[in-house]
């Protein structure tokens, strides 16, 4: 019982969907980066998987840079919501209705 | 046989831990599994000999992305339920479509993937993070000092964003009180005074 790429990277998937799901279904900008970063570790997986097993360090570099825009990402994202929630007292998605066409 | 065991005990562990933080409605719970789920991820790193990255894994995400979160959420309200959103079906239909492309990208890549050559291969006399090292400082110094500068950006951004008018709380004042407070005295918040 070996495992192999295929093994790793249909996990990748299983987590990737799990991030869509959440995607989709929340409306707390807190819970939606939650999801993001979910979807960001599912793609991890799979950078590494197949550095292994193409013997190639190029995958690993990958996943390192991604880790770097994950952390910018929510330094930012994160900075932006606790203004958002100063000025509003609400992180919903749904409320964040200022522009009106 | 032990890499078998350790796969599908990691691969159960992080699916069940990233399916709490996606279905539960309380955030504590969310973050909680989040953390717990970061760091078995990083099994996963240990087990395919990408040791530095499994490094990196614990440090950034549980240790300062995992803060960032509950540093966060002192400010929000956790305690109330988390409200869901009723979803729209066409877009559940698109993006199911999509995950199903997916998948089917997925099990044919490995046939078409056959003749890839490896271009910074890697040699087992040294460990990972010393071919970690001379791959990251030779072939991708450039985007490593974008990051950098990414990441300077990033944290100038974030101290502008949440440092400023800490002794104040902005929701308990009224629209208009806020505006004349900029517009007469912007320096009046940032010293605290009254």
């Amino acid at each position: 019982m070996e495992i192999t790429l295929t093994h790793y990277l249909v996990l990748a998937t299983v987590l990737f969907a799990i991030g869509l799901i959440g995607v989709m279904r929340r409306k707390n900008l807190l819970m939606l980066f939650f999801a993001t970063e979910i979807l960001l570790n599912a793609t991890n997986i799979a950078f590494a998987a197949i550095s292994h097993y193409i013997g190639d360090l190029s995958g690993q570099m990958f996943a390192f840079f991604i880790i770097a825009i994950a952390a910018s990402e929510v330094a930012v994202g994160l900075g932006l919501l606790i203004v958002w929630y100063k000025r509003t007292g609400k992180i919903d998605l749904d409320q964040m209705t200022s522009m009106r066409g | 046989m032990f890499e078998a065991i350790a796969f599908y005990l990691f691969a159960a562990l992080t699916i069940v831990m990233f399916t709490i933080t996606v279905m539960t409605s309380q955030a504590l719970y969310a973050i909680t599994a989040m953390a717990a789920g970061m760091i078995f991820i990083s099994a996963f790193f240990f087990i395919l000999g990408a040791d530095f990255l499994g490094a990196i894994q614990i440090i950034v995400y549980t240790g300062a992305v995992m803060a960032l979160y509950a540093f966060g959420m002192m400010f929000f309200d956790t305690t109330r339920d988390v409200v869901e959103k009723r979803t729209n079906p066409r877009i559940v239909f698109v993006l199911g479509v999509l995950a199903a492309v997916m998948v089917v990208a997925i099990v044919v890549a490995p046939i078409v993937s056959n003749n890839i050559q490896a271009l910074y291969p890697i040699h087992p006399e040294v460990g990972n993070s010393q071919a970690v090292g001379m791959v990251l400082f030779t072939k991708y110094l450039v985007p490593f000092e974008v990051a950098a500068v990414m990441l300077l950006v990033a944290m100038i951004a974030g101290i502008v964003l949440a440092g400023k008018k800490m002794d104040k709380s902005l929701t308990l004042m009224a629209e208009e009180e806020i505006e004349m407070m900029q517009m007469n005295n912007p320096a009046h918040l940032e010293r605290g005074e009254h």
